[in-house]
């Protein structure tokens, strides 16, 4: 569903992505994994078109998204989710759901406010309430919960579980593993494999903004060298 | 009891048009992070446009279907201009763009004069509502009671659109994190689109609902802008509530200075925002501005270094070239080149503030204009020769630049740039209003220089070893050590900081630097043209510098000499048309989208790409 075939991205004359290539199938959850600096984030903007890659090809079902303005690559069906959250703070839960609204789009679920509301239920309750006024782990639920009202068929999950409490990671989890029963293709980046191992399929380890390994969790954990080598703990 | 509560609704009634110009600038400002100088000229196109519809459509409906329409017409032309002008600037630094909106007026200016003419227009009275009617026995125009409904229902109408609509929605999004909303989906450039019409109908609209109380003239737009940044300022860029609270007050406030003190209503507007801003710094319903969050990106600096041994030589090249001039030039080209050599270094001294410093200041005109007017006072009223004027002129406005550069420098960015335009002009309104002792508009005359500098040759000398000495120094001071510590509080107030720098203090010192060399350059102005008028002191004087600057190119040192020549040389060949302005305007907008580097950094990057010059990356 998404080729990314010898991207390399820069920041101004800093080399960031170099050659990176790997695919994740429909259906599959994809974790992509390296230590903080490794490239990960950078990989999620040059999929949106928040950076520009220099050359390489980005396909998202046959289609190579390569100089398409950000709005473009999320009509076609890609949603984002940043890792610094980037939520309204002065907008409240409901209006920063407006904000993430499209239409209905073929082959994919098409979200309402209380099916959200079901998956998060906090939010439901705070629905009046300020981007601001809400915790850490709120703020989380929410620009996930932003970002599915675009009814999108691909979720770009940029760190989910960083910096929240182990109880909303496990909600975390399990909302992902909802995401991929309803058929929603996701790519998440983590720094270590806790969280990737209890959603994964499959894993795209980068060091320095290459790829290192590409296969399943299986194949990972029978190679632990790998792991120590590229992984924080 | 009745005269007063008359005057107050009176306030209330100007606070409308105001109101919306405002509310207009402010919504720009928040999604796209223009300040739209061009507002101004919105609204006086609202009000000629305005006019010209009422004389096709008749009677009371034809009366307010025309306002309606203004509008409409004038934020469809919103439109054009954002997306020929604008469109292709929204990466560049925020200086281009003002430069770019700046042509814009220009270029408004002189259409409107071609379409409507040089005369003022008197508005029409609207169907039904001329008279008065009394309360408590003061006579109180009916239009105005109509104002004081219509313009709660606008503003009304506008807090519905941005709090309870998806569009409204959206624009908040939009102003704190645009490229997120993009992200979502959003088609940006509609949405800037959008708000650009919504913000220059409003400002068309406020000058077609004024039209019966003052007409139109092509005054207006400049003429707005001050209270309008004063408004902006006082409430807070981006609120709407505080908008409308601030042009109330200005507007009430306004009404009753004229009664009580018809000297000073300008002056009483400046008066309240600086207190206003002791207390509140971002105005009463603002937020600061946080560093860095507008995620501008540009190309990273280029060090820059001394000249080298060739660029030293073509500048003594140049210098021998101008010291023979009086052997081969005419005296109006020694007149010429004088004029040249004094708007040159009053340029080095914004770019040295603006270029180094990163302080964009839009009230530079402030210390040009206010050191021409001390040395011409001194010699009115003290008889001062020459040589002492010349010292003190500097003197003067140095000091002005210390307690100037002490209020604006408290805050930063956008309002550090308003806060300066607005001290020009609480400066200019002194001048303007203080008949008695500066003569207000009929200018100081009579101010030659001692006799043996009152040829025109001599002074040209006078004039070129003043100048070429001040832009030296200043090119000095910015390799000294001083200039090094401006720089790091530009690119990073906190490390600076972290560094042992005193930020505050260092661009307070370069402020003050800066007003002085420009009181330097206002002193020679004086004596070479033996006269001195309000329009030194005026907002469209700020803008000829940053325009050089711009021009020349913000990030070279030699930008606001080479800008500086080129605006005045063409100037001197444009202004020989009718509608020079309207050329000037287009050739701003076109160098801003054409070379935004300006004219040095375009040419060096020129000479690099065909290898006369080595670059930035073979040099490291
Ligand atoms: N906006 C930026 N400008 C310049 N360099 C950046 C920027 N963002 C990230 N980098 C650099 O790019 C590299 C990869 O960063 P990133 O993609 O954020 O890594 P990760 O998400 O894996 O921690 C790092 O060396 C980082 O310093
Ligand atoms: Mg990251």
């Amino acid at each position: 569903m998404l080729e990314i075939a010898s991207v390399n991205s820069f920041y101004g004359k800093a080399h960031v992505l170099s050659d990176l290539s790997f695919t994740v199938q429909r259906g599959q959850v994809a974790a992509l994994l390296g230590r903080n600096g490794a490239g990960k984030s950078t990989t999620m903007k040059s999929i949106m078109q928040l950076v520009v890659p220099r050359s390489g090809q980005v396909r998202f079902m046959d289609r190579d998204l390569v100089g398409l303005a950000p709005h473009r690559v999320a009509k076609m069906g890609l949603g984002y989710v940043p890792e610094d959250r980037r939520i309204f703070t002065d907008l409240t839960v409901l209006e920063n759901l407006e904000v993430g609204r499209q239409p209905a789009r073929e082959g994919t679920v098409t979200w309402t406010r209380d099916m959200l509301f079901d998956l998060f239920p906090n939010l439901a309750e705070r629905r009046n309430n300020r981007g601001k006024e809400m915790s850490g782990g709120e703020q989380q639920m929410l620009t996930i919960a932003r970002t599915l009202m675009g009814n999108p068929s691909f979720v770009l999950l940029d760190e989910p579980s960083e910096g929240i409490a182990p109880v909303i990671v496990e909600q975390m989890a399990r909302v992902i593993l909802q995401l991929k029963s309803e058929g929603l293709t996701v790519l998440l980046s983590e720094q270590n494999l806790h969280f990737a191992r209890a959603v994964a399929d499959v894993a795209v380890i980068i060091e320095g903004g290459a790829q290192k390994f590409h296969g399943t969790l299986a194949e990972l954990n029978a190679q632990p060298e790998i792991r120590d080598a590229y992984l924080s703990v | 009891m009745g005269f007063f509560i008359a005057q107050l609704l009176t306030g209330l009634a100007n606070a409308g048009a105001l109101f919306m110009v405002a509310s207009g600038l402010s919504l720009i400002f928040g999604v796209t992070r223009i300040v739209n100088f061009a507002h101004g000229s919105f609204y006086m196109l609202g009000a000629y446009v305005g006019y010209s519809l009422m004389q096709v459509l008749p009677g009371a409906v034809g009366f307010w279907a025309s306002i309606l329409l203004a509008g409409v017409i004038v934020g469809l032309i919103g439109v054009i201009v954002e997306i020929c002008v604008l469109r292709p600037v929204y990466r560049a630094p925020e200086l281009f763009q003002l430069v770019a909106t700046f042509g814009v007026i220009l270029v408004i200016q002189d259409l409107t004069l071609m379409t409507w003419g040089a005369e003022d227009v008197l508005g029409p009275r609207a169907p039904g509502l001329t008279g008065v009617v009394r309360i408590m026995g003061e006579p109180v125009p009916k239009y105005d009671l109509a104002l004081l409904v219509i313009t709660p229902f606008v503003a009304l109408g506008l807090w519905y659109l941005i709090t309870r609509t998806r569009v409204g929605v959206l624009v908040r999004a939009a102003t704190q994190d645009r490229e997120m909303v993009g992200a979502l989906g959003v088609n940006q450039s509609w949405l800037f689109t959008g708000v650009f019409f919504l913000g220059c109908a409003l400002a068309g609209l406020g000058g077609a609902l004024q039209l019966p109380k003052g007409g139109a003239d092509l005054l207006m737009d400049f003429n707005i802008l001050t209270a309008v940044f004063v408004v902006v300022v006082i409430g807070g860029m981006g609120s709407l509530p505080g908008a409308y609270l601030a042009a109330v007050l200005i507007s009430v406030l306004g009404v009753f200075g004229v009664t009580y003190m018809p000297q000073s209503t300008l002056v009483l507007m400046f008066v309240i925002m600086v207190l206003v801003l002791m207390i509140r710094p971002y105005g009463l319903f603002g937020r600061p501005e946080v560093a860095g969050e507008h995620g501008q990106v540009g190309e990273p600096e280029r060090p820059i270094k001394p000249a080298g041994l060739r660029a030293r030589m073509i500048v003594a090249a140049g210098l021998a070239v101008l010291a023979l001039m009086p052997v081969y030039g005419s005296s109006f080209a020694l007149v010429l080149a004088t004029d040249i050599l004094i708007f040159c270094l009053f340029a080095a001294s914004l770019h040295f503030i603006l270029g180094l410093g990163g302080l964009v200041s839009f009230g530079h005109a402030a210390f040009f204009g206010g050191g021409a007017y001390v040395a011409a006072l001194l010699v009115t009223y003290a008889d001062t020769p020459m040589e002492l004027a010349l010292l003190l002129a500097p003197l003067g406005a140095g000091m002005a630049a210390i307690i100037i550069g002490w209020v604006c420098l408290r805050l930063t960015g956008v309002y550090f740039a308003m806060l300066t335009l607005a001290f020009s002009q609480l400066l200019w309104s002194l001048v303007f209003q203080w008949g008695e002792v500066t003569r207000g508009d009929d200018g100081l005359v009579n101010i030659w220089p001692s006799a043996w500098a009152s040829g025109t040759t001599v002074y040209f000398y006078l004039s070129l070893v003043i100048c070429t000495g001040g832009i030296l120094f200043l090119r000095h001071a910015a390799h000294a050590p001083f200039g090094y510590a401006l720089r790091a509080a530009r690119d990073s107030a906190r490390q600076a900081e972290a560094t042992g720098i005193d930020t505050k203090r260092v661009q307070w010192a370069a402020f003050a630097l800066a007003g002085a060399m420009a009181g330097v350059a206002g002193g020679l102005f004086v004596f070479s043209k033996g006269s001195v008028f309000p329009n030194e002191l005026e907002i469209a004087r700020s803008f000829d510098a940053l325009i050089v600057v711009f021009l020349g190119g913000v990030k070279t040192l030699a930008g606001g000499v080479v800008g500086g020549v080129a605006l005045e040389g063409v100037k001197d060949i444009l202004t020989r048309f009718e509608y020079w302005r309207l050329a000037l305007g287009v050739l701003i907008i076109l160098v801003v989208i054409v070379a935004p580097d300006g004219l040095v950094g375009t040419a060096r990057k020129l000479a690099e790409r065909w290898g006369i010059l080595r670059g930035a990356e073979d040099s490291k």
